[in-house]
């Protein structure tokens, strides 16, 4: 049975439009006009236990709403909902003693106090046990390294060890789903790496069901197995990675290192598309030319020193499903 | 009971860091309350008729609200108008805890702490200093002790109701102009309750403001005992109902529409 299921859900705003001068303004004092705006028009998926899936869109899809629908803040306007076996916003205290939530922007954490006070805190908010709590923290400080960040108040902490720390929070209660709002915004290299590593841990080897919004698509490809694409409320991909690229191109990319810096290169059924020093980017659609016979083509008529056959990256691919979306 | 109590203990740790804000506001509060004295001592010198209140109780009556000028809910809880307006409400809204009385307990914090760190700190110098009066006697203590703890939480459910404004106003900054005004004169903490003019006392009465500074006050006068006592207690544990059961009848209509803001 799924663990989240989702049919035709619909969220509507109405917002309030401001008449522009101060005429406008004192009319709006008087009648107010508002604006319809779908943020969500009528999606549906479903996700089983164990799923990692990327929740992604431009800014303004909708992501956003739809995992506060899922985490019980928001009331939809219709559609059913249900994670595991209840209505989010129903039965919201039952339904959020199951879940835990990130936002990436966002600390749940209390500034001014240490660490570890916040995490004693969300034991008692949630009610566990003082031996479960133990070891659900014994296992957290292993798995994300928080041993020195426990005492430091949570003001003093990198973002990096912040959201390390949010994570854990989201976590103390053993959920059976996590939600990460753009969980590695705003994150530097490093940081977001050992986030991305700390995600994969919690899927792979508690079977934590995870879904994540984000905009980074090296979130989505590190991480991900499927991918759900929204724009405008409404769902334009559900699907693997394969899925995804197949979706907007089908095209490859073939990347020659020249033995000559000088040598000009021509090759049929493939377009030169980016030439920097002796490294040459080539696109080709494997529908016309496989990638054999190109490659044999170009060793018998160049001097090359490696080449390798790649997807476009998955940034390309995603702004141009962007951009091809329906008006 | 235990994840209000722990939300209570933490906010409680969190506004005792502010120890050296409220020792200067104590400074500042004495200060005034010194002018204040001298105004109504002069008040009362000149006076013909006989006042309502003895000018020895007035003056205690006067450092009681100075003490305990806080318990006054005059702004609305920066935290929760922070959070209001950056989103991280969302964050209050997936604890498994019901909002209103996590909300609650937060004020009660809120309120109970600087109060106690005000008010230890302001009697001892009033007191020695400035003529301030100990308890009519051990009954008023105990009346005022009870009459404490019912404007605490009076004042509780009036700062609750405040913050939950917030999911319509975002800035809370009008409702904050509005309490600091009309609850401060009404509550008496301005001038005595019984020293406004006869026709207006009844509807004084009535009202929830004078629950949370004239009735303690009064209690520790002796100005209220007996059946007079209870009924004041009473009239704050009605209002208190009354406003916790407005609170939630718009905690929740707020939810329902609630649009989080960002992200």
């Amino acid at each position: 049975m799924p663990l989240i299921q989702v049919s035709r859900l619909s969220k509507q705003y109405a917002v309030a439009e401001r008449r522009p001068g101060f005429w406008g303004a004192l009319a709006g004092l008087v009648r107010r006009r508002t604006r319809l705006v779908q943020a969500l028009d009528e999606i549906s998926f479903s996700i089983e236990p164990g799923e990692l899936v990327g929740y992604i869109g431009p800014n303004g899809a909708g992501k956003s709403t739809t995992v506060k629908i899922l985490a019980g803040i928001l009331v939809p306007t219709s559609g059913e909902v249900t994670v595991a076996g209840r209505v989010p916003w129903r039965e919201r205290i039952a339904h959020v003693a199951t879940i835990g939530v990130v936002f990436g922007q966002r600390t749940q954490l209390w500034w001014d106090l240490p660490v570890i006070e916040s995490f004693e805190l969300l034991r008692d908010i949630y009610r566990v046990s003082p031996a479960e709590y133990r070891r659900t923290l014994d296992e957290l400080i292993a798995i994300m390294d928080l041993k020195d960040l426990l005492d430091t108040p949570v003001r003093q902490l990198s973002l990096g060890q912040r959201m390390r720390c949010d994570v854990a929070a989201a976590l103390l209660h053993r959920p059976a789903v996590l939600f990460l709002d753009e969980p590695t915004i705003g994150l530097d290299a490093v940081a977001k790496l050992a986030t991305r590593e700390l995600v994969k841990r919690l899927n792979r080897e508690q079977g934590m069901t995870v879904i994540l919004t984000t905009h980074d698509m090296d979130d989505i490809e590190s991480l991900c197995t499927r991918v759900i694409m929204i724009d405008e409320g409404r769902i334009l991909l559900d699907g693997d990675l394969d899925q995804l690229r197949r979706a907007a191109t089908t095209e490859r990319r073939l990347v020659i290192i020249l033995a000559d810096e000088a040598t000009w290169i021509e090759v049929p059924k493939a377009t030169v598309i980016h030439r920097q020093g002796a490294r040459l980017t080539l696109r080709f659609d494997p529908a016309t030319v496989s990638a054999a016979s190109l490659i044999a083509d170009i060793t018998g008529r160049y001097a090359i020193r490696d080449l390798y056959v790649e997807h476009p990256p998955i940034e390309e691919i995603v702004a141009r499903l962007y951009q091809g979306r329906t008006p | 009971m235990k994840p209000y109590l722990a939300v209570l203990n933490a906010r409680a740790r969190v506004l005792l860091q502010y120890r050296t804000a409220a020792m200067a506001g104590v400074a500042t509060q004495i200060f005034w309350g010194w002018i204040r004295v001298s105004v109504f001592t002069a008040f009362y010198a000149s006076g013909s008729a006989a006042p309502p209140l003895s000018l020895a109780d007035t003056v205690t009556y006067l450092w009681l609200t100075q003490a305990l000028l806080v318990l006054l809910p005059m702004r609305v809880d920066g935290e929760v108008q922070a959070m209001v307006r950056d989103g991280t409400v969302a964050y209050e809204l997936v604890r498994p805890a019901d909002l209103y009385w996590y909300w609650f307990t937060r004020q009660l914090a809120a309120r109970s702490v600087p109060t106690m760190l005000r008010a230890s700190t302001l009697v001892l110098p009033a007191m020695l200093l400035f003529d301030m009066g100990l308890p009519a006697g051990l009954a008023a203590a105990g009346w005022f002790l009870l009459g404490l703890a019912g404007a605490l939480l009076l004042s509780s459910a009036f700062s609750t109701l405040m913050a939950i404004t917030l999911l319509w106003t975002v800035s809370g900054e009008g409702i904050a102009r509005l309490m600091a005004l009309v609850g401060q004169f009404l509550s008496g903490s301005y001038i005595p309750v019984l020293l406004f003019p006869a026709w207006s006392q009844a509807a004084l009465a009535a009202l929830p403001f004078r629950g949370i500074m004239d009735t303690p006050f009064r209690l520790y006068l002796g100005n209220l005992s007996g059946m007079a006592a209870a009924g004041a207690l009473l009239h704050q544990v009605l209002w208190t109902l009354a406003l916790i059961a407005a609170g939630r009848a718009l905690l929740s209509r707020g939810l329902s529409r609630l649009v989080v803001q960002g992200g």
